[in-house]
């Protein structure tokens, strides 16, 4: 019992707690499921450790992360799919000009925001400036919009995207998600920091609308599927010679045992499953890679001068802002940072997908579930953060099955034909919802440093 | 003994103590003041009888009553009003609404009493239906003062009533506070412009490092050649 | 110059399209941001559960009137859910004090951040959502009873002899006088009672209020019970104008908090104003004008598109780039906000 309180032991112990999970429901379940639910993990603590960067260095309530996700899944399809020559032939024109405009339009309002005093004809003349320009710009995207999406819409009507090797996207979609923190934290750090949540809630909303209704971007809710892939096929990998030997060395007492056509039929169902875990391996191996990097060098920041000036800010802000540190400069590094490793979870989570589909992001999947990562991983701390995104992923996929037994349990004694029952039986998803925001009070309330929690330290501003 | 007792005090926000056994009285029709340099404790050992500080040692006695372990709260309801140095009013409401808050204890009809207030600060009638937040500083006092009179106090506390105030209104403010004094009120004040103060005072403390250093008449430590040196610059 | 017809006939359509329905969801946007800014007034922090609190109010009124349908009860005319409304009032307030009681009180003693407060606020959004799910399911409900019209486009035709119809909704009659019944209520309780200004001199100055002998407990429960009725009184006018389902109401919270911001956060006047003035950019904003231009233009220069600013599925950017403009020119909202 001390062991369990001691905080050095703390992590190990709960990774190896997270690990007997996992290879439990490997034994228990099968291993191609464990290993789903591994890679997922693994992505979760990316993302996590991106909230963590934000919140746990900077104390700044990102509740967007859903639509920073969602960048990274767009990139993902911007990299990997290949160009649509035609719509570009009839579209790309237009949309080049309107873009062209778009930036000129940005150029002339900082322009008109510099050189003119801010007084009413400032913002009557970028008033005046930004609905021109609203009428100029649709003039010559509505109709590039109509022509890309005629493009033999059943399976293209988008501009399609870089033909390039989707593991590529991973660096897009943090760019991207940085470029459009870097604008919300422009606008809105400095504020309140309520300001910051509503604004990233809305922009990821926003997002999300966006990805939904521009079909010439990623073809909307008609979705990209069949998208690159980093790894083998499984289809492929049974028909390679070195795959199958691989699998007949690695079961060969097995296989030794029976004869002739047994043996074919027994090898071929083994090299069917082991493509499939192998396949997963493959993503597990990638993301593994991604997860540590990013871990190290968060681990590196944080305990860096500039990591220990981010959580000085962080416990007192007036105090460093009066020693002259830039405290809204450096909030938008770390919201800008944090970001981009959020986009870069959602470009692996689409790859690991293989489509993108805007309508499956849901801000309770993709927002509040992470933070539950974060703040009952151990805010802060980025092992904590990473065992949070772990556990509290393994817990939702868990959750369900768990949530259908309880349900199962209650309903036991009702008649079968009961429309109680059936009702109840039905809402058995909705439970895990009930569970996770539970779990967030709980934790809030009694555990508020998490299972992981920060180390405390001395530190000087 | 005084209506208002406060007996050897020690106590802080936690860590070392900043009141170091200080003790403090004020009768009825009384006007104390607490002078000194900064950081002596002025402002904490008001806090204390007020009872927004944790006390180690020592005990207040308000009309013979302990009241040492009461609430802030209770002991509005037992007769003390304070006026805070900053934020002392109610900024978005009307100075008429100010008032009504003071008296929201009171059950009974309080016309009388806001009558009474606004004949002792004249200017507050005229501007009653005006936010407070957008009087004047000196205003923004009698204000203040006011709202605290409101809930009839038998003692009433001012937190440096004159701090950022021009000559001319501090020489009105403490007019006024004589006026209070006539009512028959015990008053017990911090302040800054201490030579002003101790010649309204009927009892002056000087207080450095939480003990009391001197205890006198207001005449008495205006005399007294120590404290002007020390206390009064001069 | 179009004929005076014809610009009556316009002024009809836009009246039809966007006037009467802006102005009714205004209502219930005003009512919405009108809990939001009492929470952050009294208690000081943004409640991201107040979207969830509707739709649990909501649903209570809903099951309410379901079984008040299935006795045979009605309100006559006008939807039971009216008469279902007290019920559906008491049990948000039940749900808003077990979560004050178990929640946000312990934050208060502490005196936490706001931030932190906000962070459990999702926590109860989330809960709050799944009972709603749990309950009622996440698919939409009508629960709309009554007469349906005021007056229906064909009758307003007749009657006048335009080419275009008015029609006027009995919930949009409904919503806007509710909706005025209980801000004046509001505004009446606030301005005149002793409780009222209580509250009020509690959020412009906590500590002086607590001086003067206010009882903050009883301006906490009172804000709660204020909350509770307004979201599900807003809840269930939104619900019965358009339909009733779980995740729109999550939904709202970014039209309402716009609202709220816009106003001038805390100030309660402001959450009515700020409400009209995001539903009527939104409605305005994504209504297609091609029709309008007919009436008004020439032949020769009438309109090839449709004359959409944006798709109604960008109605949620229309808050958000009103919430974006204030907060760059004017963070404080058109009403100086932070207290009520």
């Amino acid at each position: 019992m001390k062991a369990l309180l001691n905080q050095k032991n703390r992590a190990p112990l709960a990774f190896a707690v997270m690990a007997l999970l996992l290879v439990a429901v490997g034994m228990g379940q099968s291993w191609p499921f464990a290993l789903a639910i591994l890679n997922l993990c693994l992505i979760s603590a990316v993302m996590s450790l991106g909230v963590n960067i934000q919140w746990g260095y900077a104390g700044l309530l990102n509740l967007g992360v859903m639509g920073f996700t969602a960048l990274g899944g767009l990139a993902a399809v911007l990299v990997s799919e290949a160009p649509v020559l035609e719509a570009w032939s009839v579209g790309g024109q237009g949309m080049a000009v309107s873009f062209l405009l778009v930036v000129i339009t940005i150029v002339l309002s900082i322009l008109v925001y510099r050189n003119m005093a801010a007084n009413w004809q400032r913002r009557l003349t970028l008033a005046t400036l930004y609905i021109g320009a609203y009428f100029v710009i649709n003039h010559f995207y509505r109709p590039a919009v109509y022509a890309i999406e005629s493009v033999n819409p059943a399976s293209t009507g988008f501009l399609g995207g870089m033909g390039m090797p989707i593991i590529f996207s991973w660096v897009l979609g943090g760019i991207m998600a940085a470029g459009v923190a870097w604008v919300v934290g422009k606008i809105t750090l400095g504020l309140r920091s309520d300001y910051l949540a509503i604004a990233t809630l809305g922009i990821s909303e926003i997002t999300i609308a966006v990805l939904k209704n521009e079909d010439w971007l990623a073809r909307g809710v008609k979705n990209v599927a069949g998208l690159d892939r980093p790894v083998p096929f499984e289809l492929d990998l049974q028909a390679t010679p070195w795959f199958i030997d691989m699998v007949q060395s690695l079961f060969s007492g097995r296989l030794a045992a029976l004869i002739d056509t047994e043996r074919t039929d027994a090898l071929n169902q083994l090299v069917i499953q082991s493509s499939s875990v192998f396949v997963k391996l493959c993503y597990t191996g990638l993301f593994t890679v991604v997860l540590v990097v990013i871990l190290l060098l968060s681990m590196k920041a944080l305990n860096s001068p500039w990591g220990r000036m981010m959580r000085a800010i962080r416990d007192n802000e007036e105090a460093a802002n009066a020693m002259g540190k830039n405290v809204v400069r450096q909030h938008l590094q770390v919201f800008v940072l944090g970001s981009a490793v959020v986009g870069i979870a959602g470009a692996m989570l689409v790859t690991l997908d293989g489509q993108f589909t805007p309508s499956s992001y849901q801000p309770l999947r993709f927002t509040f579930l992470v933070w539950l990562m974060v703040i009952v991983g151990g805010s802060g701390n980025n092992l904590g953060a990473v065992f949070g995104g772990f556990f509290i992923w393994f817990m939702w996929i868990e959750a369900e099955p768990l949530s259908i037994a309880f349900m199962d349990l209650v309903t036991a004694g009702m008649d079968q034909a009961s429309g109680l029952r059936e009702h109840l039986l039905k809402s058995a998803p909705h439970l895990r919802l009930f569970i996770m925001g539970l779990t967030l009070l709980l934790t809030m309330r009694f555990m508020p440093k998490g299972i992981i929690p920060e180390e405390t330290r001395l530190h000087t501003v | 003994m005084s209506y208002l007792v406060a007996n050897q005090l020690r106590g802080g926000y936690g860590g070392t103590d900043i009141l170091n056994g200080c003790s403090l009285s004020v009768d009825k029709g009384e006007i104390a003041v607490i002078v000194g340099p900064n950081g002596a404790g002025k402002s904490t050992a008001m806090k204390a009888l007020l009872g927004m500080l944790n006390l180690r040692e020592g005990s207040v006695i308000l009309g013979g009553k302990d009241i040492t372990h009461m609430s802030p709260q209770d002991r509005v309801g037992e007769g003390i009003a304070f006026v805070p140095q900053t934020h002392n009013v109610f900024g978005g409401m009307t100075v008429e609404e100010n008032l009504e808050m003071g008296a929201f204890l009171r059950t009974d009809d309080f016309t009388q009493t806001m009558e009474q207030i606004y004949d002792l600060f004249p200017i507050l009638k005229e501007k009653r239906r005006q936010k407070a937040g957008e009087l004047s500083g000196g205003q923004r006092q009698q204000v203040a003062v006011g709202r605290a009179m409101m809930t009839q106090p038998s003692v009433l506390m001012l937190d440096e009533p004159t701090a950022g105030v021009s000559p001319i209104v501090m020489d009105e403010l403490f007019d006024r506070i004589l006026e209070v004094k006539q009512q028959g009120i015990a008053v017990l004040m911090v302040e800054q412009n201490a030579a002003q103060a101790l010649n309204i005072a009927d009892k002056g403390y000087v207080l450095v490092t939480g003990t009391n250093k001197h205890t006198g008449s207001g005449d008495e430590l205006l005399a007294d050649p120590v404290v002007r040196r020390t206390f009064l610059g001069g | 110059m179009p004929e005076f017809i014809d610009i009556l006939n316009a002024i009809v359509l836009f009246s039809n399209f966007v006037l009467v329905p802006a102005a009714s969801y205004g209502a219930q946007l005003a009512l919405g941001a009108l809990g939001i800014t009492l929470v952050y007034g009294i208690l000081r922090f943004s409640n991201f559960a107040h979207g969830d609190t509707m739709a649990f109010g909501t649903m209570t009124v809903i099951l309410v009137t379901w079984g008040f349908q299935s006795m045979g009860i009605s309100f006559g005319p006008l939807p039971t859910a009216l008469l279902a409304l007290p019920f559906g009032i008491v049990g948000a307030i039940a749900l808003t004090l077990v979560f004050d009681k178990t929640v946000y009180k312990f934050y208060r003693t502490k005196n936490s951040a706001p931030v932190i407060f906000v962070i459990v606020s999702t926590g109860v959004m989330f809960m709050t959502n799944a009972i709603v799910r749990l309950i009622i399911g996440p698919s939409d409900q009508r629960f709309r009873d009554g007469t349906k019209f005021i007056f229906r486009p064909r009758e307003f035709k007749e009657f006048t002899g335009l080419s275009e119809g008015l029609a006027l909704k009995s919930t949009q009659v409904l919503t806007l006088t509710v909706a005025l019944i209980c801000v004046a209520a509001l505004f009446y309780f606030l301005q005149k009672t002793r409780t009222g200004k209580a509250m009020r001199a509690f959020s412009d100055n906590k500590d002086l209020a607590l001086l003067s002998g206010i009882n903050p407990d009883r301006v906490v429960l009172i804000t709660w019970i204020l909350v509770a009725a307004l979201a599900t009184t807003a809840g269930t006018l939104y619900g019965l104008d358009k339909s009733f389902k779980p995740f729109t109401y999550f939904m709202l919270l970014l039209p309402m908090f716009a609202a709220a911001i816009v106003g001038g956060i805390g100030s309660p006047i402001g959450a009515v104003v700020g409400g009209f003035v995001i539903a009527f950019s939104e409605v305005i904003v994504t209504y297609a004008y091609k029709k309008f231009f007919i009436y008004l233009l020439p032949e020769s220069l009438e309109p090839s598109g449709l004359m959409q600013f944006l798709s109604t599925d960008y109605k949620f950017a229309v808050s958000f780039i009103i919430l974006v403009v204030v907060l760059l020119i004017r963070p404080t909202g058109i009403f100086k906000g932070q207290s009520i």
